[in-house]
C-alpha cells in the first residue's frame, strides 16, 4: 500500500530525530552531561523508520545495543530516553538501564540489548505469544550484521521458520562489527542467502532507501500476519560513526573515501527522502526547515526534562529485583 | 492420602497449572505424549535443539503476556544457553526498571548417583543463585515437587526448578487438590534437639535416614530442608541453630561457593546465631572433581550417609573441645 503524504512526512520527521538525538547525545557525552556507552545509529535511520512505519503499537519489536533508533521509530518517548540516558529517575528504566537497556513495554518495545544476537530468541518467543493470542500480531527483530555469527541467529531462524512464526529478522547490515569490517568476518555478503537454508523468505534492500525498507516490510508483516510466517529482510546501509564512545569518540580508522561516499546527498537516507518528498512536493523547504526546528526543540525540552529529573534514591537499588 | 512418585507429581503439577490458566505453555526437546494429548501441540511444543534460542524465546514469551515452562533436559544443557540465562533472565526485569513481569519456569533434572559421569551429574545451583534476580528451586519429596511447581508457575518471575535425578522413582504422599507450597518457606523434616542438619535434594532422605540411626545412640538431629535456594528461608534455619547450636550442610555440590557455602555464612554472620553455636559448622559435600563415571568412583565423589555422620560427629565433638 502506497504510504499516505502525513505517514511520509512523519517517516521524514522520525529520521531527523533519531539522527539529531544520536549527535545530541554524543555532545552530550563528550560534556560528561550523560554516562556510559553510547552507539549511536547515524546513517542508519531508514531501516528502524522504514520497518516500524508499518508496524502498529501493539506490535512488538526487539533491539540492539546501537537501540536509540529503534525505541524512536516504535514511538517512544524521547523526554523519557533522554532520562534515561542522564540515569534519572523518570527515565525508561528509571536510571537502572542506560542507553544499552532502554525498553518501553507499553508500546512494545521489549527493549535494547548488550549481547549482540540475544533479542533473536526474546523476538521468537514475542512471536509465539503473539501466535498463540491468535490476534495477528507481528515482532519485528532488529540485529546487525554481526550478529549472524552468534549461534542464535541461526537457531532463531530455524524454530520461526518450523512454527511459522509472524516475525520480520531485520538485519541491519552497516558493513561492520565494531571494528571489523564485514568482508573479513564473512565469506558470504548476502546475508539474505540465510533464508534458504532455512526455508523462509530472504530479501535483500537499500537500506538506505526508507522508502524501499518499508515496501519490503510490508510485504513480510503481511505474510506473518496472514499466518505465513517469518521473512529475514537484509537491509544494506552504513555506519556513518564509530562503533562506541566512553568519554570520547574514538578516532576514525576507516577509509575516508568510503566514508564520504555513504554520506553523500545521494546516498543519505535523510537526503534522499527529504529529496523525495520536495520533488514531489509533498513538502517545500521551509517545511523541511520548519520540521528541523521542531526536531531540535523537542530535544531540548527532552534535556530539560531529564535535567529536572531526579537520581534515583540510593534506597530504591533493591527495587524491582523481584516481581511480587 | 495416596501416594504417587516424584515424576508423577511433577507431571500433576503441569496439567493442573496449564488447565488452571491457559497462558502456560510448555518447550521441550522430548515429547510429554500425555500432556500433549491433553492440551495439544501448540501449548505441548516440540523445539528443535537449540537451547539458547529456546531460553530467550521463553523470557520473549514471558514478556509478551505468557507463562512459559521450557525443560532444558537435563541441567548439562542449560549451559548452552548461559547467554539467555546469566545475561537476559537474571537481569532483565531490573535492568527495564520493573516495567515487565518475566513469569518463566527452567525445568531441567540435576545431580549425580547415576553413572552419567562428569557432564550429566552437575548440581551448579549456586552458581544462579550467584546472579541476584532468579528463583532457585530443589525439592525433595514428591509432595514438595507438586506444590513448589505449582508456585514455581504462579510466580512472576523467572525461576529455575531443579529436580534431582535420584528422587525421580521416590514415592511419597500427595495431596490430590491444589496445593500449593509456597517459594521461600524452609520445612523441618524431623524436630531434633543436638544438631541442625541442612540437606538439600537427595541429601534430605539421607540425612533423615541418619537421624533415624542416630536416634539410636540418643542423638537428636534435626533435619531442614530449604526446598528453594532464591529467596533462602534463612530464619528458619538461624532458629534452629540457636537451639541445637551445631550446623551440618549436606549437598553434593562441590563446596566451594555453594549453596552449602552460603549458608553456613548466612548463619555464622548473625550476631545471635554466632553466639549460639557450640562447634564450628560443618559443609558435607562432593568431592572438587568432575563426577566419575565408575561406580566406585562416583561414590567416593559424593556425599554418602557415612559422612554425614563423621560430620556430625565432629559437630558434637567440637562442642567437647569447646567446653
Amino acid at each position: 500500500m502506497t504510504p499516505s503524504k502525513p505517514d511520509l512526512v512523519e517517516m521524514l520527521r522520525k529520521m531527523i530525530l533519531i539522527r539529531e538525538f544520536d549527535l545530541l547525545a554524543i555532545e552530550l557525552r563528550k560534556a560528561r552531561r550523560v554516562h556510559g556507552a553510547l552507539h549511536p545509529y547515524v546513517g542508519e535511520e531508514a531501516v528502524a523508520v522504514g520497518v516500524c512505519s508499518v508496524l502498529k503499537t501493539t506490535d512488538r519489536i526487539t533491539s540492539t545495543h546501537r537501540g536509540h533508533g529503534h525505541c524512536i521509530a516504535k514511538g517512544a518517548d524521547i523526554n523519557r530516553m533522554m532520562a534515561e540516558l542522564f540515569g534519572r529517575v523518570d527515565g525508561y528504566c528509571k536510571g537502572k538501564g542506560g542507553s544499552m537497556h532502554i525498553a518501553d513495554f507499553s508500546i512494545g518495545m521489549l527493549g535494547a540489548n548488550g549481547i549482540v544476537g540475544a533479542g533473536l530468541p526474546i523476538a521468537c518467543g514475542a512471536a509465539l505469544a503473539a501466535q498463540l493470542e491468535g490476534a495477528g500480531g507481528v515482532t519485528a527483530c532488529f540485529f546487525g550484521d554481526g550478529a549472524t555469527g552468534e549461534g542464535e541467529f541461526h537457531e532463531s531462524l530455524n524454530i520461526a521458520s518450523v512454527w511459522k512464526l509472524p516475525l520480520l529478522f531485520v538485519c541491519e547490515n552497516n558493513q561492520w562489527g565494531a571494528d571489523n569490517a564485514v568482508e573479513s568476518v564473512r565469506v558470504v555478503q548476502d546475508i539474505a542467502a540465510h533464508a534458504n537454508a532455512y526455508g523462509i523468505p530472504g530479501v535483500t534492500v537499500d537500506g538506505n532507501d526508507v522508502s524501499a525498507v518499508r515496501e519490503a516490510s510490508e510485504t513480510a508483516v503481511e505474510r506473518a500476519r496472514r499466518g505465513e510466517g517469518p521473512t529475514l529482510l537484509h537491509c544494506k546501509t552504513f555506519r556513518w560513526l564509530f562503533h562506541a564512545m566512553r568519554d570520547v569518540p574514538p578516532p576514525e580508522t576507516r577509509d575516508p573515501k568510503v566514508l564520504e561516499s555513504w554520506k553523500s546527498p545521494a546516498r543519505d537516507a535523510i537526503a534522499r527522502h527529504e529529496g523525495d518528498l520536495t520533488g514531489r512536493g509533498i513538502l517545500t523547504a521551509a517545511d523541511t526547515q520548519a520540521m528541523r526546528e521542531r526536531v531540535k526543540r523537542d530535544l531540548e525540552t527532552a534535556v530539560d526534562f531529564a535535567e529536572a529529573s531526579p537520581y534515583p534514591d540510593p534506597k530504591d537499588l533493591l527495587v524491582d529485583m523481584f516481581a511480587e | 492420602m495416596r501416594e504417587i512418585n516424584f515424576l508423577q507429581a511433577l507431571d500433576e503439577a503441569m496439567i493442573e497449572e496449564m488447565q488452571r490458566d491457559e497462558r502456560v505453555f510448555t518447550l521441550a526437546t522430548r515429547r510429554a505424549v500425555a500432556l500433549e494429548q491433553k492440551f495439544g501441540d501448540q501449548r505441548v511444543r516440540i523445539t528443535p535443539i537449540s537451547e539458547s534460542a529456546f531460553t530467550g524465546i521463553g523470557l520473549g514469551a514471558a514478556g509478551s503476556g505468557f507463562r512459559p515452562v521450557i525443560h532444558w533436559g537435563m541441567v548439562t544443557f542449560m549451559f548452552v544457553a548461559m547467554d539467555q540465562i546469566v545475561n537476559q533472565a537474571s537481569k532483565i526485569r531490573y535492568m527495564f526498571g520493573g516495567q515487565a513481569d518475566f513469569p518463566v519456569t527452567y525445568r531441567c533434572t540435576t545431580g549425580g548417583g547415576s553413572q552419567v559421569a562428569a557432564q550429566h551429574s552437575q548440581s551448579p545451583y549456586s552458581m544462579f543463585m550467584h546472579l541476584a534476580g532468579l528463583k532457585i528451586v530443589l525439592p525433595s519429596t514428591p509432595a514438595d515437587a507438586k506444590g513448589l511447581l505449582k508456585s514455581a508457575i504462579r510466580d512472576n518471575n523467572p525461576v529455575i526448578f531443579f529436580e534431582c535425578s535420584r528422587l525421580a522413582s521416590v514415592v511419597g504422599p500427595v495431596p490430590d487438590d491444589d496445593v500449593t507450597v509456597p517459594l521461600g518457606v524452609a520445612e523441618i523434616k524431623r524436630e531434633g534437639r543436638d544438631v541442625t542438619v541442612v540437606g538439600l535434594a537427595y541429601y534430605v532422605r539421607e540425612s533423615l535416614a541418619v537421624a533415624e540411626q542416630l536416634a539410636t545412640e540418643g542423638i537428636s538431629v534435626e533435619v531442614i530442608d530449604p526446598r528453594t535456594l532464591v529467596p533462602l528461608d534463612v530464619e528458619t534455619i538461624r532458629t534452629s541453630v540457636r537451639k541445637t547450636g551445631r550446623l551440618v550442610v549436606v549437598d553434593e555440590a562441590p563446596a566451594t561457593c555453594s549453596a552449602a557455602s552460603e549458608i553456613i555464612a548466612l548463619v555464622t554472620e548473625d550476631p545471635d546465631t554466632f553466639r549460639a553455636l557450640k562447634a564450628p559448622p560443618q559443609r558435607v559435600c562432593a568431592a572438587p572433581v568432575p563426577v566419575p563415571f565408575s561406580p566406585p568412583l562416583e561414590q567416593a565423589a559424593l556425599p554418602d550417609r557415612p559422612r554425614i555422620v563423621e560430620a556430625i560427629r565432629r559437630a558434637l565433638d567440637g562442642a567437647h573441645a569447646s567446653v
